[in-house]
């Protein structure tokens, strides 16, 4: 009965270096129902056709399903739900209003005046290996590199980062399926994010008295058509931002790096060329998927996939890793190859809930792989697969161990 | 026809392309990708090598570009000769030959007629030279309005509220420039999206400070001791002080050339098969000649098999790409021209969409999102079936609507959305103006079923 | 540099006026206005936001060494879909 476990394989920690065999073998029954889980849908253009279905729904409210769904996180911030568990209109008004912080039309320079920024924090963190002739890519920069850019966007006070730090990872850690079972990490977890909303909320309070030049200022103090954030709002979309905006990037960034290694090719080749990055990061959207599945859309009404009828209220899983792979539309899917021409992936997702930080995303991880590609001298793996997070939607090593020769100034 | 013609064509063969923009240039890149190495020459009437129309009303009125450098660029070299700042005047079916208005002659293997539209210019020829008096279709209308104004006029006065028209008034607004807007027709985009999304519009013009006059038509334009035009008279009997006039009333297609060649062109284009062959005025299809882009007029397939006249930006893409791929290949490799119509502007800010033919819908459901506040989807009917969708910056729902008019989707629209209100919930009646009467440039016109619904008789081109 | 963008593909993701702001920019909320001729020094900014376009609709020309982009087929079968 090998269908009958395809989920459970899936989900199952010791899959999680290398799913694809799975992901395969999931999209020879595109739309898979196992009794009671989810229906789950795995090749490329039904996700794509999904993902800008208006009878498809973001709201957890709108879910009917009963059953367990070991992917669906519960809502344990506390807070209302944020954009990305919202659908129109609310979502919509919710992301304008932080787009009109973020992007433009309202600021379209402020995430490409940060490249000198994000360069330099690369340059500080791979300083910082010093004489070093081994380091922890997750640790060493694909870490601590987003959360510092989160925070200077937001307008975390440089003094406090390290503080903000100290909460954001435990409420990381939460995430993960296993570790939240844990009693005392739960309790953790729940602190910390005790802390950090009180440490937002005066943040907060005080960006509205004396707003500065960063996104909590704007937000609170927003004032265009769609009207102002409420307080809990702000704090709500601030959490997302950094939660969504964060892992996400850690692990773009660290399976960038290892599917670098396992390509040497490739990393010559990034050596000589810098701009050669983007390329690259659009094919590890693709081949290597930092989100591998939505595991939290339903449908407001039956719907017909493929033949199959999907009822109202269903758990709807989209895996988009596995879309990324389909043959269907991709010519040689499991061959990493950043020349392709044909590259249309659905890394990022599609539709009105497109990744919110898709451009900072694209350029942390293209500085970030550029310059460890630049500076490590004669790079290698220590041990391949390295060891992974548990976390099966949020896919990615844990630790990158690399060896290395020296660094390159 | 020797059984290798087509070899001999492909590798010796002469092409040449009459109309040289987008159509013209992507069926001349898909004829050298798809392996023609034979002679191939452009002949276009402008003196400018292909450039992109849709930022003239747009990107350069806003400044955000010049109106000398819009030039497409090329997917891949095509190794053509140019004929540029020459029109073709005449067609000789039997000799196979293009006369050019330089009197120089070009012969052809194959065919392909890309001349597509120009604007229909001020009936009073007159009134139409006073200075000051604009259209907007070509890279010389573009320099000349974008000069007049930016030397900030004190009123510019719109003939006509299309797409154009009302692109060109959104731009006039952003400059700070004071804009009356007159249209014959109840609201802005009517002929385009009917009435009850014209009246969208309408909100949108006026809120944006736009003096807009409908149920009008321009009687007259008044010049002064130097010829410079002064001001509009109006059917109301009312006259407006503009020193700029902007005359957006549609286009006219570019058949005259083909006047007494033999072909089946007129004022309503060229009409082809589906794949892109030009019928000539009997209705019998021709083997070497071609049509693309604005000028053309084909059955589709989707649509009742209607004859669809589409001046769309894509529609041109990928109509010249098919004509190139069936000019080039044996019959049975030919490919129909089965393009789902698809349109976009821009105006006030908000992004407009559509699919499907909006025209052939006889009612209207909005199925996300609120007219009101300016961003919803619109979908069309027409007898039980979804013929079309718009959007007001909502175009991420849209190719999911396209799939539902590929499919034949029932309408009214059966099942719920999110984002659904409750006047969404019933259809209403597009407000469609009834085709009888006269209008300027609808996106779509629909006629007859079949070439074989054609008079046996030739009307030479009449406008 | 020429550059020409399918606006019937595009939805307004933005990517571009994120990463080239000086050739792209939005206009509203979701329509996306572009300098059809981007200057020399904007190359690297312009390639980009090629590679970033989530819906492929930007051709460009001039961005490759060899001065010229192939997007032949695969355009056109999309475009045909």
């Amino acid at each position: 009965m090998p269908q009958a476990s395809l989920l459970r394989q899936i989900t199952d920690f010791a899959n999680r270096a290398n799913p694809y065999p799975l992901y395969e073998e999931l999209r020879r029954t595109p739309v898979l129902h196992e009794a009671d889980g989810p229906y789950v849908i795995s090749s490329y253009y039904d996700i794509e056709a999904l993902l800008h279905d208006p009878r498809i729904s973001s709201d957890a409210a709108k879910m009917t399903a009963t059953g367990d769904d070991e992917l669906s996180e519960p809502e344990t911030t506390g807070l209302p739900p944020s954009f990305i568990r919202l659908d129109p209109p609310e979502h919509d008004r919710l992301r304008r209003i932080a787009n009109s912080s973020f992007g433009p039309p309202h600021r379209p320079t402020r995430i490409d005046s940060m490249r000198g920024e994000l360069a330099q924090i690369v340059t500080d963190l791979i300083d910082g290996f010093g004489d070093a002739r081994q380091i922890d890519v997750v640790d060493g920069c694909a870490y601590p590199f987003p959360v510092t850019v989160i925070c200077r966007l937001l307008g975390v006070p440089r003094e406090d980062e390290p503080r903000f730090r100290a909460w954001v990872d435990p409420i990381v850690a939460g995430l993960d399926p296993d570790t939240r079972t844990s009693a005392e990490s739960e309790r953790v977890a729940q602190e910390a994010r005790l802390q950090l909303g009180m440490y937002l909320n005066g943040l907060v309070e005080q960006r509205v008295k004396e707003p500065r030049d960063d996104m909590l200022s704007d937000l609170v103090n927003s004032r265009g058509p769609d009207g102002a954030m409420t307080t809990m709002e702000v704090l709500t979309t601030a959490v997302l931002l950094l939660i969504a905006g964060h892992e996400t990037t850690v692990n773009l960034i660290t399976n960038g790096m290892l599917t670098l290694l396992r390509h040497p090719e490739y990393l010559q080749r990034l050596r000589q060329d810098p701009i050669l990055s983007v390329k690259i990061v659009e094919e590890l959207l693709r081949y290597e998927p930092p989100v591998q599945l939505l595991p939290q859309r339903t449908c407001i009404t039956d719907i017909e996939v493929r033949g199959v009828t999907i009822p109202k209220g269903s758990r709807i899983w989209l895996v988009l890793a596995a879309g990324n792979r389909d043959p269907e539309r991709f010519k040689d899917p499991d061959r990493f190859d950043p020349d392709r021409e044909d590259l249309q992936h659905l890394g990022f997702g599609s539709g009105i809930h497109s990744c919110f930080g898709a451009p900072l995303a694209r350029l942390e991880a293209q500085i970030a792989l550029s310059e460890l590609a630049r500076r490590l001298e004669n790079p290698r793996l220590v041990e391949d697969p390295p060891p992974y997070r548990p976390n099966a939607v949020l896919r990615g090593p844990r630790h990158l161990n690399v060896d290395f020769d020296g660094l390159n100034p | 026809m020797p059984a290798d013609y087509m070899g001999w064509l492909r590798r010796e063969g002469r092409i040449v392309i009459v109309g040289a923009s987008l159509a013209g240039l992507r069926a001349a890149e898909t004829l050298r990708a798809e392996g023609f190495a034979g002679e191939l020459t452009l002949i276009g009437d402008e003196p400018y090598e292909p450039y992109d129309r849709p930022p003239l009303s747009k990107a350069v009125l806003l400044g955000m570009a010049s109106p000398h450098h819009t030039e497409l660029p090329h997917r891949r070299e095509i190794d053509a000769k140019w004929r540029l700042g020459v029109a073709a005047t005449g067609l000789d079916l039997a000799a196979k030959r293009v006369r050019l208005a330089d009197g120089d002659e070009v012969e052809y293997d194959r065919l392909l007629i890309a001349t597509g539209v120009r604007a229909r210019p001020w009936f009073k020829e007159e009134e139409a030279r006073l200075d000051g008096v604009c259209l907007l279709r070509t890279r010389d209308d573009a320099v000349d309005l974008y000069r007049r104004l930016k030397a900030g006029p004190r009123r510019v006065f719109v003939i006509g509220a299309g797409f154009a028209g009302s692109e060109v008034a959104s731009a006039c607004r952003e400059m700070g420039l004071p804009v009356t807007v007159a249209e014959r027709a109840g609201a802005p985009l009517v002929g385009a999206l009917g009435g009850v999304i014209g009246a969208v519009a309408s909100d949108l013009q006026l809120e944006n400070g736009v003096d807009l006059r409908t149920h009008v038509t321009v009687t007259g334009l008044e010049g002064d001791a130097v010829g410079r035009v002064r001001a509009v008279h109006l059917s109301d009997e009312s006259v407006v002080e503009a020193d700029v006039v902007v005359v957006s009333l549609g286009s006219l297609r570019n058949t005259e050339w083909l006047a007494g060649s033999g072909l089946g062109a007129g004022p309503r284009g060229i009409a082809c098969d589906a794949g892109c062959r030009a019928f000539d005025f009997r209705g019998i299809v021709t083997d070497d000649v071609f049509v693309a882009g604005d000028v053309a007029r084909s059955p589709h397939a989707l649509f009742g098999y209607q004859f669809l006249s589409l001046e769309h930006w894509g529609n041109a893409v990928a109509q010249a790409q098919t004509a190139a791929h069936n000019m080039i290949c044996h019959g049975a490799d030919r490919r129909p021209h089965l393009w789902m119509p698809a349109f976009w502007s821009s105006m006030f800010g908000v992004n407009i969409k559509s699919v499907g033919v909006p025209p052939m819908g006889e009612q209207l459901m909005i199925t996300q999102g609120s007219p009101a506040e300016r961003r919803f989807v619109g979908v069309y009917g027409y007898q039980g079936r979804m013929v079309a969708a718009v959007s007001f910056d909502n175009t991420r729902w849209l190719e999911f609507y396209q799939r539902q008019i590929e499919r034949g989707a029932p309408f009214p629209v059966e099942f719920p959305t999110t984002d659904r209100r409750p006047e969404g919930r019933q259809p209403v009646d597009a407000d469609f103006p009834d085709p009888s009467l006269p209008s300027h440039g609808p996106m779509v016109t629909l006629s007859g079923y079949s070439p074989a619904d054609q008079q046996l008789v030739f009307h030479p081109a009449r406008h | 540099m020429r550059l020409v963008v399918d606006l019937n593909k595009c939805q307004g993701y933005a990517q571009c006026a994120f990463l080239a702001p000086d050739v792209f920019a939005m206009h509203g909320e979701e329509s996306l206005i572009y300098n059809p001729h981007a200057p020399e020094e904007q190359r690297e900014r312009l390639a980009r936001a090629v590679a970033a376009c989530p819906v492929q609709a930007i051709t460009a020309d001039g961005l490759d060494s060899t001065g010229e982009r192939h997007t032949g087929s695969a355009q056109g079968a999309s475009d045909a879909r």
